[in-house]
């Protein structure tokens, strides 16, 4: 039996018309992803802001992982237009920092693809648990 | 190039004045030293030639004071801008912060600021005063009397990568216009890239962490001009200073980057002012540097209208893992 195993912290920003239909689909369809993604409903990949991310990092995530629809698919026709540049930006500047860059991710996952959700998840799960703990971006008062 | 002194302005202020052109000019008077300018707005010509000061000290971009200058009283306000002045104006222009109507912008030819702090390393404290009016500075110490430093010495950091001696808005120019030119100003941000992540991290930790949080860098930035600022909310969690921890220092530079992100013009305002000499600029620049990468080039402030990068798209963008990667090269 192995104690105090590593497991990571795992936050998934999930846009409600697609990729949080598609995680519902990976649940129903009973395709296993980690307990220790916790998934955050946003009304479109686009409503998350620079500071959520790095929010998350603070109050002690190990990875955050955004997804959203297919570019084209967005149900606001071009917020995972902004998405796509914005974050581009952003990793790239976390990178730039010295943050490793496989704590971040962006996918494209539609309502139809529980089965990538669930693939994707399992992925991400296995790097940033190679990774370990995220000790860069953490803010020490927040940790209990 | 025309040397700009102060009696040059001066005298176009009081043409300008005097005329009825301008009602009120915005420059700079003495600080406390001759080296720490305040900003000021002279309403006549008088006051002018008794508080007035221009030298290579006068380095404040004053595109950011004209928001709240244009909207007090009638008639126009006088400013002198540099070349690198006039991207952040017309970035405003394009941001419908001001009223262009209510300005009388009088270019002026730049060779370059110098930097109080370069000055203050290579003599250390106890300086009186600095003759910074030729291309050898007087500085005045107290304990060894009057020391001579070449200008080319402790030119600002932002002005060894001079960008543009170009003005890209002006009502009239005092002297000739320059070029734009190429000054590698992206040669340190390549030196970062260059390094291993385990490498930028402690490089950034050890600049970061001197922040102090006095938040000089977003007031002085003329393109942060919200009238609520992200930072003042205490809900924000970044809003005091962390004593325990260096996550704020990187929280607050990465937003105060972000938030600016395609619409910065590079003025350099940010690590001018920093008590810290924390190099903010190369975080701006990191995100032009990408910006230029990933989308084509483009210049904030360079054309009143412009889109800027972030509230535009095309459908073939890079991806952000793709983006991430190249960064790597
Ligand atoms: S609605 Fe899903 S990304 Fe915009």
């Amino acid at each position: 039996m192995q104690v105090n195993e590593y497991k990571p912290k795992i936050v998934a920003f999930c846009c409600n018309w697609c990729s949080y239909a598609g995680a519902d689909l990976a649940g129903s369809n009973r395709l296993a992803y980690p307990a220790e993604v916790k998934v955050i409903r946003v009304p479109c990949s686009c409503r998350v802001n620079p500071m959520f991310i790095l929010r998350a990092f603070q109050r002690g995530a190990d990875g955050v992982i955004l997804c959203g629809c297919h570019p084209g698919d967005c149900h606001y026709t071009s917020g995972n237009y902004y998405t796509r540049r914005r974050m581009a930006l952003l990793f790239s500047m976390l990178d730039y920092l010295g943050i490793e860059k496989e704590r971040t991710r962006v996918e494209w996952v539609s309502a139809a693809e529980g089965a990538k959700f669930a693939a994707t998840m399992n992925d991400f799960v296995k790097t940033v648990t190679a990774l370990g703990e995220n000790k860069r971006l953490e803010d020490l008062r927040c940790k209990k | 190039m025309q040397k700009i002194t102060r009696e040059v302005l001066i005298a176009k202020a009081e043409e300008l004045l005097s005329n009825g052109t301008v009602s009120k000019v915005l420059g700079l008077k003495k600080g406390e030293f001759s080296y720490d300018q305040t900003p000021a707005v002279f309403t006549d010509i008088e006051s002018m030639k008794k508080d007035f000061v221009f030298d290579d000290f006068s380095g404040a971009n004053f595109s950011k004071y004209l928001i709240k200058e244009t909207k007090k009283g009638e008639g126009k306000t006088l400013v002198f801008l540099k070349p690198c002045d006039t991207y952040s104006f017309n970035q405003l222009l394009t941001e419908h912060r001001f009223d262009r109507e209510k300005v009388y912008v009088v270019g002026i030819a730049c060779d370059g600021m110098v930097d109080i702090k370069k000055i203050k390393n290579a003599f250390g404290d106890g300086i009186v005063s600095v003759d910074a009016t030729t291309d050898t500075l007087k500085v005045e110490t107290l304990y060894d009397g009057v020391k001579e430093i070449a200008k080319a010495e402790v030119l600002a950091e932002r002005c060894r990568n001079c960008k543009s001696k170009k003005h890209v808005a002006y009502d009239e120019l005092i002297g000739e216009d320059g070029e734009v030119i190429s000054s590698n100003r992206f040669d340190q941000v390549d030196e970062l890239e260059k390094m291993t992540a385990d490498e930028r991290f402690a490089f950034w930790q050890n600049e970061l962490s001197r922040c102090i949080r006095c938040n000089a860098c977003r007031d002085v930035c003329p393109a942060c001009t919200c009238e609520k600022c992200v930072f003042d909310n205490p809900n924000s969690g970044v809003q005091n200073k962390a004593a325990a921890n260096s996550f704020e220092e990187q929280m607050f530079h990465i937003i105060r980057a972000f938030h600016v992100a395609g619409r910065c013009t590079d003025c350099g305002e940010c690590s001018r002012v920093c008590p810290q000499q924390i190099p903010l600029h190369l975080l701006n620049r990191k995100f032009i540097k990408d910006i230029n990468g990933f989308y084509g080039d483009y210049q904030a402030g360079e054309e009143v209208g412009n889109r800027a990068p972030l509230v535009n798209y095309t459908k073939e963008d890079l991806e952000p893992s793709e983006a991430v990667n190249k960064g790597d090269k």
